[in-house]
C-alpha cells in the first residue's frame, strides 16, 4: 500500500511542501545568513561575522526590552494561572449559568491584539485621567497595563483547559477522598491538583510562549512609550528593522536570539508533553 | 447545596460584568462626540455629546472599513481552507509512507511552529515580494505555509490512530489512494479538522503583522485599518477610533455567539494537542 501512495506524492505533499518551503525555510535559512552580515537590501549582504551579535547584546534598548519582557511574563505567567485555575475550580461547581459565565470569560480571547490594546487605553487612560496623566506618564503603568490586558484575554482561554482537566477527574476518586474525612482543601490539594498537572503543563507553557512572543497588544497599548521603555523584544526587532537604516544585520540577530529563546521553551515543552503521555 | 453556592454565584456576576465592561464603555463612547471621549470615557452620552451615528460613517471612511473587512473575511475564509485540506493530505502520506524524507519533514514542519515570526518575517517579505506574492491571493499561499506546521502536527497524530485495515481492505477493492482519502480518511478526520479550522480562523483573521509586511500599502485587513487610523494622522479621532473598535468586534462576538460550543472545545483539544 504504501508504494501506491507513494505515487501520489505531487498531489498530496508538494502543494504544502512548496508553500511551507517559500514562506518558511528559505526565509529561515535567509535569515541565519543575514543574522550574520551588513545588509538593507538582501542583495547587498556583506559577511561580517558575529558583528551583528555583539551590537545586539551591548544595545541597551534590545537587553532593556529583554528585561522587561521577562519582568512582564513571570508576572502574567503566574497571575492568569491563579486566575484561570480558580475560576476553573468554581465553574466546575453545581452553579447556575456555569455555561453563560464560561462564555463571557473566554470572549476576550477572540480579539485581536491590537483592537484589546486600544480598548484598554481608553479604559486605563479614563482611571489615570483622575490623577491628571496617562498611560505613557510611567514605564510601570505601561506595565501593569499590559499585565492587566493579558490577564483579560487569557484568563478565560487557560479557564477552559483547567476545565476540561478538572472535569476529567473521576467523581469517585473525589468521592472516596471525602469519605475518608478529606477537608475541601486537603482535596484540592492531594487530589485534584495531581491530577490536573497535565492541564497546569499546558497552560503554564501556553501563557509563557504567548506572553513573550506578545507584539500587537504592545504596539497598541503603549508602542514603547514612554522612551521605549515599556517595549517588549518583539516590538524592539521590529524598530530595529524598520526604525533604523543600517540596523537590519543587528535586527536579524535579535530576531535568532529571540528564536532560540522561543525554540527551548517549544522544546522543552514537546519533552514534557511527551513524556507525560508515556508515563500514562 | 444551593444556599452555599449563592454568593460564587454573585462573586462570578460581578466578575461577568467586569469581564464585558471594557467592551460596553468601548460601545458607549462610539456615540459621543471626539472630543467628549478623552475627557470623561466613563459617562454616558448626554444631549451636547451625543453624536448619533457620526462617528461610524467617519471611521468607515477615514479607513474605508468595508473594503478592510471584505480583505480580511476573504483572506480568512481562504486560507483557513487551503489549511484544511492541504495539510491533510500531506499529514496522511507522512504517516503512511515511513522513510528517512517524511521523517525529516515531520521535524521540520514541527519546527516552523516553535519559530518566532520576527525570525523570518523581514526575509519572507523580500521573498514574496520577489515571487510576487505580495497581494491578497499570494498571502493565502504563504499562509498555508505557516500555517501547515501546526495543522501536520494535528492531523498526523490523529492519522496514526486511524487502524490501517480499513485502507487495506479498500485497497483490495481496487480503491486507489486518491479516491480513498477523499472517500474514507478527510471524513474521519472531521472533528481535528474543525479543531484546525477555529486555530487558524482566530489567528489569520487577527493577524496584524504578517498582512502589514506584505499586503499592508494597498490592501488593509481590519486590524491593518484600526493601526492606520491611530498612525496615520497627527492626532487620533477618538470618536472613529471607538466606532472602527465596535465594528471589529461585532463580527467576531456573532460568530462566537454562534458557535461557541465548537470554538471552546476546538481550542482546548488544541491546546492539548498542540
Amino acid at each position: 500500500m504504501e508504494n501506491s501512495i507513494k505515487k501520489y506524492f505531487p498531489l498530496f505533499v508538494i502543494p504544502t511542501l512548496t508553500a511551507f518551503i517559500i514562506s518558511f525555510f528559505i526565509p529561515l535559512i535567509m535569515g541565519i545568513y543575514l543574522s550574520f552580515s551588513e545588509f538593507t537590501t538582501v542583495s547587498d549582504a556583506e559577511f561580517t561575522g558575529f558583528l551583528n551579535y555583539i551590537k545586539a547584546f551591548s544595545n541597551k534598548e534590545f537587553l532593556d526590552s529583554l528585561w522587561f519582557t521577562v519582568k512582564f511574563t513571570v508576572v502574567s505567567v503566574v497571575t492568569i494561572n491563579l486566575f484561570a485555575f480558580f475560576l476553573a475550580l468554581l465553574l466546575t461547581k453545581n452553579i447556575r449559568g456555569r455555561n453563560v459565565f464560561r462564555t463571557v470569560f473566554f470572549m476576550p480571547n477572540l480579539i485581536g491584539g491590537i483592537v484589546l490594546g486600544y480598548i484598554w487605553q481608553l479604559i486605563i487612560n479614563g482611571v489615570l485621567l483622575n490623577f491628571g496623566v496617562t498611560i505613557t506618564y510611567k514605564a510601570s503603568y505601561g506595565f501593569w497595563g499590559l499585565v492587566i490586558l493579558s490577564n483579560w484575554q487569557m484568563i478565560g482561554y487557560m479557564m477552559v483547559i483547567y476545565i476540561a482537566g478538572i472535569q476529567n477527574i473521576p467523581t469517585e476518586l473525589i468521592e472516596a477522598a471525602k469519605i475518608d474525612g478529606a477537608k475541601g482543601f486537603q482535596v484540592l490539594k492531594n487530589v485534584t491538583l495531581p491530577l490536573v498537572m497535565p492541564s497546569v503543563t499546558i497552560c503554564l507553557f501556553l501563557t509563557l510562549s504567548n506572553s513573550f512572543k506578545m507584539f500587537d497588544q504592545n504596539l497598541a497599548l503603549t508602542a514603547g512609550a514612554p522612551a521605549k521603555q515599556t517595549q517588549m523584544l518583539a516590538l524592539d526587532i521590529y524598530n530595529t528593522f524598520y526604525g533604523t537604516v543600517g540596523y537590519e544585520g543587528v535586527g536579524q540577530a535579535k530576531a535568532v536570539i529571540f528564536s532560540v529563546i522561543l525554540a527551548s521553551i517549544g522544546i522543552t515543552q514537546l519533552y514534557f508533553t511527551r513524556r507525560r503521555e508515556i508515563e500514562h | 447545596m444551593k444556599s452555599k453556592n449563592l454568593p460564587i454565584t454573585i462573586f462570578l456576576m460581578g466578575l461577568a460584568i467586569l469581564f464585558v465592561a471594557p467592551v460596553i464603555i468601548v460601545l458607549i463612547n462610539s456615540f459621543k462626540g471626539q472630543f467628549y471621549i478623552l475627557d470623561a470615557p466613563f459617562k454616558l452620552p448626554d444631549s451636547s455629546t451625543f453624536f448619533g451615528i457620526n462617528n461610524y460613517i467617519s471611521g468607515i471612511e477615514k479607513t474605508n472599513f468595508l473594503s478592510a473587512f471584505g480583505y480580511s473575511l476573504f483572506i480568512t475564509v481562504f486560507s483557513v481552507l487551503a489549511i484544511i485540506f492541504f495539510p491533510a493530505m500531506t499529514s496522511w502520506y507522512i504517516a503512511r509512507v515511513k522513510n528517512a524524507f517524511t521523517k525529516i519533514l515531520y521535524y521540520g514542519f514541527i519546527l516552523s511552529m516553535v519559530i518566532p515570526f520576527q525570525m523570518v518575517m523581514f526575509t519572507m517579505a523580500k521573498t514574496a515580494n520577489v515571487l510576487s506574492l505580495d497581494n491578497p491571493l499570494g498571502i493565502i499561499f504563504i499562509y498555508l505555509g505557516f500555517g501547515s506546521g501546526l495543522s501536520i502536527f494535528m492531523y498526523t497524530g490523529f492519522v496514526k490512530s486511524i487502524p490501517k485495515e480499513i485502507e487495506e481492505a479498500a485497497m483490495i477493492d481496487g480503491c486507489n489512494p486518491v479516491k480513498m482519502f477523499f472517500s474514507i480518511i478527510f471524513p474521519i478526520l472531521k472533528p481535528i479538522a474543525i479543531t484546525i479550522a477555529i486555530l487558524n480562523a482566530m489567528w489569520i483573521w487577527n493577524d496584524y503583522l504578517l498582512p502589514l509586511l506584505l499586503i499592508g500599502n494597498d490592501y488593509k485587513t481590519i486590524p491593518i485599518a484600526v493601526q492606520y487610523l491611530r498612525g496615520g494622522y497627527g492626532s487620533v479621532d477618538m470618536g472613529a477610533m471607538m466606532a472602527l473598535l465596535v465594528l471589529s468586534i461585532i463580527p467576531i462576538i456573532v460568530f462566537y455567539l454562534i458557535s461557541q460550543k465548537y470554538i471552546i472545545e476546538g481550542v482546548v483539544s488544541g491546546a492539548v494537542k498542540g
